[in-house]
């Protein structure tokens, strides 16, 4: 009986047809598109910022729920492209976004591919050591070389001399900043809807199978032929480069990028973000940055003791409810239905 | 010459600190492959609980009955006290979590290390702890035409003291017998009727020591600051990845390594010389993933 029962909710849960989730994620980007205009800017602000590392987890998440490595230097990613737009912008005297945008990714696709063609080499707790030692190679370099980075100063960006969309849209005159607050929305919105298709994509192809099978079981998948090491390369590329996307739309918001971004507790919130959405879900972690960031500002603003508070819900987290927000919400969601039919 | 003497001190001091921070994380890993993550802001703590102590109502008590002989005995309490919070952590924190993948791990202490930097924040406050006080009284000596300071001799002893009681420990207690036994096979020793709940407190209470004992010796020459457990952590990383992870020879050669490095970075190439010693922890991973002196 509970066997037949179980069979029921298995398939449930796992038969979806394509268009089911199609409809709510257009319905969720409706939803998110009408924001800006019921709400006050500051929250519109915050919700940027949400769905800006929402990309960075959707990226780190690729290795940690798919691959089945967990990095703790994904802040050298987030860095390189914060670094290489602010670089852009100082030296090069670049304006439009979208040139930020390539050259920010440029930068991180050739500081991921060199770090993840070292770091392949291992799996487990080595490897989580390894991407940290790298990222804080990085770290150290932004931090001492400060006649280049600016030191703990950082860069300034200057958000008022942006321009979207190949200078359709820019910033001069008055209001400057609450008009980049809105248009910012939703070219963050639009680059999120995009990078998520994407990724539901990549993770849903032949090779996003692959790296499943080699999170299973690497023997096996070697086995049937998959090339474990290139693969993982692969996905190590691509997970940083969402996570450098991220890093280059961070950095005209935040209006300056600083060491502390390529510090290695800054990877470990990328990894909280994952956990508290659950990682094992496609949506945790865009869920779990959302929800951190909103957590994080309201944290700090309330009390001095911001990281005790954020420090307690991860010990909890892990204690008590291991698959996330999504996985959590699934599982009573399963419970519910059978308990219905 | 005399130059080339203190510096070589220096580095000795400053490898001396960094072993008892990494031979603390390394036994951790070693007896019961966790990663902790706290481990350099239970060092911090420890630097905190220190100062506080020295620089406190019983430190001027004790300074003034005993002289700095007295502010010496009264600079452990730092690291007992790391001991017995590592006692409460391991059984209400880490014990749930043994039989879950290691990321696991990793999250916890990562939550922990949040917890703990705020609670230094809340317990002593933003300003820095010193016990400087100590440093003053031991004066120094002359090396060539130059003054050395002889806390710093102290801690380079206490250092060498540190390696050869665990070393004792380890290799020629029963209670050693009994933590390498558990540490390579945990179920086996458990059915030959070893205790496995109370060596696992046991070892990381010992671990928790060597970091809190390495915050205490610290802070007589340096203040206590907030973030200095975080930026430990990853120089005591290097030092047991160089050396091995869960190896003690490891963690003594590491530490001497990264102390010289470092001394002669700050010497020769300032600007580098953090991302030199984050390279050569990768190097030593790529080539040798266990470490000089790790076991497979």
């Amino acid at each position: 009986m509970s066997l037949a029962v179980a069979k029921k909710g298995a398939i449930t849960s796992i038969g979806p047809s394509a268009w089911r989730p199609a409809v709510v994620a257009i319905a969720i980007l409706l939803v998110l598109a009408a924001l800006p205009s019921l709400v006050d800017p500051y929250q519109t602000v915050l919700l940027t910022y949400g769905l800006i590392m929402a990309i960075a987890a959707l990226g780190f998440n690729l290795l940690l729920g798919y691959t089945g490595l967990l990095s703790f230097g994904h802040s050298a990613y987030f860095g390189a492209g914060a670094y290489t737009v602010a670089f852009i912008v100082r030296d090069l005297g670049a304006q439009s976004m979208e040139l930020c945008i390539v050259g920010g990714l440029l930068g991180t696709l050739l500081i991921s591919a060199l770090f993840g063609f070292v770091c392949v080499r291992h799996t487990r707790i080595f490897f989580s050591i390894l991407t940290l030692a790298l990222s804080q190679v990085l770290w150290s370099l932004a931090f001492k070389f400060f006649w280049v980075t600016g030191g703990t100063d950082g860069i300034r960006v200057a958000s008022a001399k942006l321009t979207l969309l190949g200078g359709l849209v820019n910033f001069a005159g008055p209001g400057s900043f609450q008009r980049f607050v809105f248009a910012y929305y939703y070219y963050v919105l639009g680059l999120f809807a995009l990078a998520t298709v994407i990724m539901w994509v990549v993770v849903h192809s032949p090779f996003g199978k692959a790296l499943q099978a080699i999170r299973d079981n690497e023997t096996r998948a070697s086995f049937v032929g998959i090339s474990v090491r290139r693969y993982r390369w692969i996905a190590f590329v691509i997970s940083g480069a969402f996570t450098g996307l991220a890093g280059v739309l961070w950095v005209p918001l935040n209006g300056l990028t600083t060491p502390d971004i390529l510090y290695w507790p800054f990877s470990g919130e990328i990894v909280f973000m994952s956990v508290l959405g659950g990682f094992r879900t496609f949506t945790g972690p865009i869920v779990g940055a959302v929800v951190f960031n909103y957590l994080k500002t309201y944290a700090v603003a309330s009390t001095e003791y911001w990281q005790l508070l954020l420090g307690v819900v991860l010990v909890v987290l892990v204690l008590a409810l291991p698959s996330g927000i999504v996985g959590t919400a699934a599982r009573l969601a399963a419970r519910f239905t059978r308990g219905t039919s | 010459m005399t130059i080339f003497i203190i510096q070589l001190l220096n580095s000795f001091f400053y490898a001396a600190v960094l072993f008892l921070i990494a031979a603390g994380l390394s036994l951790i890993y070693g007896v019961m492959r966790i990663v902790n993550l706290a481990h350099g802001t239970l060092y911090a703590l420890g630097a905190y609980v220190s100062a506080w102590v020295v620089g406190g109502a019983v430190g001027h008590a004790a300074s003034g009955t005993l002289g700095v002989a007295g502010l010496l005995l009264l600079l452990p309490v730092g690291a007992v006290a790391i001991a017995v919070v590592g006692a409460v952590i391991e059984p209400t924190l880490l014990r749930p979590l043994y039989r879950r993948p290691e990321e696991y791990h990793l999250l916890i202490t990562f939550g922990l290390l949040m917890i703990l930097e705020d609670a230094m924040k809340f317990l002593f406050g933003g300003t820095p702890l010193t016990a400087g006080s100590i440093m003053d009284h031991m004066g120094s000596i002359p090396i060539g035409r130059l003054l050395y300071p002889t806390y710093n001799l102290f801690v380079i002893a206490i250092g060498l003291i540190a390696a050869l009681g665990l070393w004792w420990i380890i290799y020629r207690t029963r209670f050693g017998v009994i933590l390498r036994a558990t540490s390579q096979d945990r179920r086996m020793a458990a059915a030959l009727g070893v205790n496995v709940s109370r060596v696992y407190v046991q070892a990381f209470a010992i671990g928790c020591f060597m970091a809190g004992l390495g915050g205490a010796v610290v802070v007589p020459a340096q203040a206590a600051v907030l973030g200095m457990g975080i930026e430990a952590l990853i120089l005591a990383f290097v030092v047991v990845v160089i050396g091995g992870l869960g190896s003690l020879e490891g963690a003594l050669v590491g530490a001497l390594i990264v102390g010289l490095v470092r001394t002669a970075g700050i010497q020769f190439f300032p600007e580098i010389e953090l991302a030199v010693l984050y390279l050569i922890a990768t190097a030593v991973l790529l080539i040798r993933p266990t470490g000089l002196f790790g076991r497979a």
